[in-house]
């Protein structure tokens, strides 16, 4: 997250520009007039937002200067430097990462001033109501109605795979408005109130015996009508901004060190307990050492390509080349351990609010990284988009684009 | 942080290279030049001709001496490592990388890697202030002389010494009558573009010697790839110039095989993006079952993957060429993961692009085969993905 990343001296982004300058000396008035020693966390917070530090890219008064991106980094510098109060980037990842930017781009002018500052602080929590048990990949496809009333929409249907639901007080959602066109004409894009009565959210327990999402029953839920984000029927547009964030996010846009993924576990473990090694193991740590440096730096390319501001495809596919390594590297580690690879750590139907590669065991590790080729778009669906928008092959042929959506099989 | 882009001026030498090269050096007349030349090498030694007073045997090699011309003399590239001082460039690996690329890309046949990476490097490590060393880097950087390093490939980094002992167990020293003059005899296998050289930088037990490619034989050999030619360098008291002691001359043939492993990277790099970018616009016009080959969900995502790996083997190759140019304390690391990541992705593109063109893919006449050749090769020249790795295991203290 941009928020940790302080600036390289070497790396090309920061540099010594007017801009960056007027924005070291504001920060410096800023944290001058905001001693983050003497301020409550959520006081600065507050007033971070107000004085345009929050997201320097933002326009002004949504807690930016309307600032080149980049730029950021000279901020977040001089408030680290400065013992700022960070942000629980854990539990409002989403908020951040995808509701902000799509209800800057398509939402009105009063939706930006009512969500984005609590959204930024923290103060209120957003989770995402896209996907269904009937549409995962095809998530165009989706079933959850949403019928006029008033002033008003009724919502019902059933969302899945929803994280940090269970403290939500807002939610993004996807619904179907209108059955009798194509699927991708016939959704609307609404911010929805997780407090409504009409809303249920159930635990999801996963492979890795936790529940980190949630089920979400939604019957008779009512959305006003100034909730909508973009126009009736516009839902697959505004919605592609929020999933290329996604992809962004998850892809990893901090800045590894060497080793700094899960590769590094696998390695420390291999350096401490030399007992579990074997020829065959030592050969295969060394390759996968070697693709996850290789996919180390081509993650810090498109940073480097961005800063450069000539933005390439490659960041899109880097969620694909973590996940795999991911996969593969807790796969090893699982096998190196022996005896205790056949152990787990704790079954236990917890509740995390975040997800802890690090915190826990081997096992954990091997069970919770499955799901990184499948969440936020599968590997598979990933490589439709490398193969369809950079090598600019043809898409397969569909029966789905251009018939109703009440009329298609399922 | 290692830049891991590429700066204008990077970009515009790449264009003037690839336009250049797309103008001479087109994939058909690169083949049917290199199956010319082994048909000479073949003629040449089985009609039991005269080999000539200088030792060559056959042609002269699959080389466009007049592309060699505008690429080394005109362009100044054969000088790119070379000192300013000496008449070089005074560029880094980042510039000679991208070169290579492009030569990769056109799996072109030119003593570049050879003559204008390793051999510079092995000589910049024998003191470029010696009168003798500077002369042979003067000559390079003019484009009047052609320098090989005598070592058999494969030999990879990290293990200087041992090739240097290696060949010393071959090639042996007579002093003569000075200090740096003496004579050498023996031989060295698998001198890769010994065709093309004119001055022999040989490893032998008492140091780094220069011998003029005139005062030895080099016997061709039948390559795999075509477009770098091998050949079987014999020396019978041939007249030497020693440029460097035993310790000097492992250190500088080390430094050549890091150079060398480092910037093959980006060659391979070159070979892998011309197989994808060649497979993506065939698989685009041919079609079967009255659709596009390439609009087939399995054939989609081979494709996809295939370019996923080059953005990780354009990271890796680009990263090797930045820490060589820097000078980096983690060069070597960074070197071994480029060479261990880019040999294994050239041959995969190579051999992917085989397979999905069908059937045509196996046809002498269509350049897939070229490329594979060259990639398999590459692969093996200068150190096995294994070897790479195994040196990891040192250099990253992943111990076995």
């Amino acid at each position: 997250m941009a928020e940790q990343t302080a600036p390289q001296a070497d790396d090309g982004a920061a540099v010594e520009t007017a801009e960056a300058a007027e924005l070291t000396r504001r920060t410096r008035e800023f944290l001058a007039a905001h001693p983050p020693a003497a301020t409550e966390r959520l006081d600065f917070l507050r007033a971070r937002f107000a004085a345009g530090l929050a997201w320097v890219h933002y326009p002004e008064g949504l807690g930016g200067l309307g600032a080149p991106r980049a730029l950021q980094a000279v901020v977040d510098a001089e408030l680290e430097a400065a013992g700022a109060p960070a942000l629980d980037t854990g539990r409002t990842g989403i908020g951040l990462g995808m509701a902000a930017p799509t209800i800057l781009q398509h939402g009105t002018p009063e939706q930006r001033r009512r969500f984005l500052p609590p959204l930024w602080t923290g103060e209120e929590v957003w989770c995402q109501l896209f996907s269904e048990p009937g549409a995962g990949s095809d998530l165009a496809g989706l079933a959850t109605r949403a019928v006029r009333d008033g002033d008003a929409w009724v919502v019902d249907g059933q969302k899945v795979w929803t994280s940090g639901a269970h403290h939500a007080r807002w939610a993004i959602l996807l619904a179907r408005t209108d059955p009798d066109v194509p699927k991708h004409r016939g959704m609307t894009y609404f911010v929805c109130d997780m407090t409504d009565p009409g809303v249920d959210v159930r635990p999801l327990r996963q492979i890795t015996g936790e529940a980190e999402f949630n089920e979400v029953h939604l019957a008779g839920v009512r959305v006003p009508d100034a909730q909508r984000v973009g126009a009736v029927g516009d839902g697959w547009r505004v919605a592609q901004t929020t999933l290329m964030n996604e992809r962004v996010a998850i892809g990893g846009s901090r800045r590894l060190p060497r080793e700094g993924g899960m590769i590094g576990v696998v390695a420390r473990t291999w350096r401490e307990r030399p007992e579990l090694r074997t020829p065959d193991l030592h050969q295969r740590l060394l390759a996968l050492w070697v693709e996850a440096e290789a996919a180390r730096l081509a993650g810090e390319r498109p940073r480097q390509q961005l800063a450069a501001g000539h933005p390439g495809p490659e960041g899109s596919a880097m969620k694909l080349a973590f996940a795999s390594l991911a996969q593969r590297a807790s796969a090893l580690e699982t096998e190196l351990l022996g005896e205790e690879g056949l152990t787990y750590d704790d079954w236990t139907a917890r509740r995390p609010e975040t997800v802890d590669f690090l915190g826990r065991g081997a096992g954990y590790r091997y069970l919770r990284a499955k799901g990184n080729s499948i969440e936020g778009g599968t590997s598979e669906i990933l490589l439709n988009i490398v193969a369809e928008r950079v090598l600019g092959l043809p898409a397969e042929p569909r029966a789905d684009k251009d018939a109703a959506w009440k009329d298609l099989p399922r | 942080m290692s830049d891991l882009l590429y700066s204008e001026a990077e970009d515009d030498l790449r264009a003037a290279v690839r336009s250049l090269l797309a103008d001479r050096a087109d994939p058909a007349a690169v083949l049917a030049r290199a199956e010319a030349a082994w048909e000479a090498d073949r003629r040449a030694a089985g009609g039991g001709r005269d080999r000539g007073a200088d030792g060559h045997a056959g042609g002269a090699g699959p080389y466009d001496p007049a592309l060699w011309a505008v690429l080394a003399r005109e362009m100044g590239l054969a000088g790119l490592l070379v000192p300013e001082k000496l008449g070089g460039a005074g560029a880094s690996h980042r510039e000679a990388a991208v070169v290579l690329e492009e030569l990769g890309r056109a799996v072109t046949p030119a003593p570049y890697l050879t003559g204008a990476v390793i051999a510079v490097e092995a000589l910049l490590g024998c003191g470029a202030e010696r009168d003798e060393v500077a002369a042979l880097l003067t000559g390079i950087a003019a484009g009047r002389r052609t320098a090989v390093l005598a070592l058999p490939w494969p030999t990879g980094p990290w293990r200087g010494g041992a090739a240097r002992e290696r060949a010393a167990a071959t090639v042996r020293a007579r002093p003569g009558g000075s200090a740096a003059a003496g004579r050498l005899t023996g031989a060295v296998s698998s001198v890769a573009d010994a065709p093309a050289a004119d001055v022999f930088l040989v490893p032998a037990d008492d140091g780094l010697h220069a011998v003029e490619a005139a005062a030895g034989a080099v016997e061709p050999v039948t390559p795999l790839d075509l477009t770098r030619p091998l050949g079987r360098l014999v020396l019978d008291a041939a007249p030497a110039v020693r440029l460097a002691g035993a310790e000097v001359a492992t250190a500088a043939v080390e430094r050549a095989l890091l150079a060398g492993a480092g910037l093959l990277a980006a060659e391979q790099l070159g070979l892998a993006e011309w197989c994808l970018a060649t497979t993506v616009a065939y698989l685009k016009e041919r079609r079967q079952f009255a659709r596009p080959v390439g609009g087939f969900q399995a054939v989609k995502h081979r494709l996809a993957r295939l370019w996923l790996q080059q953005v990780s083997a354009r990271a890796a190759a680009r990263a090797a060429a930045d820490a060589l140019a820097r000078g980096a304390g983690d060069a070597a690391v960074t070197a071994a993961v480029a060479q261990a990541y880019c040999g294994d992705a050239a041959v995969r593109a190579a051999e992917e692009a085989l397979q999905l063109h069908g059937g045509i893919g196996m046809t002498w006449e269509y350049p897939v085969h070229v490329y594979l050749k060259r990639a398999m090769s590459d692969r093996i020249a200068l150190g096995t993905p294994g070897h790479h790795r195994t040196a990891l295991a040192a250099l990253a203290d992943l111990p076995a």
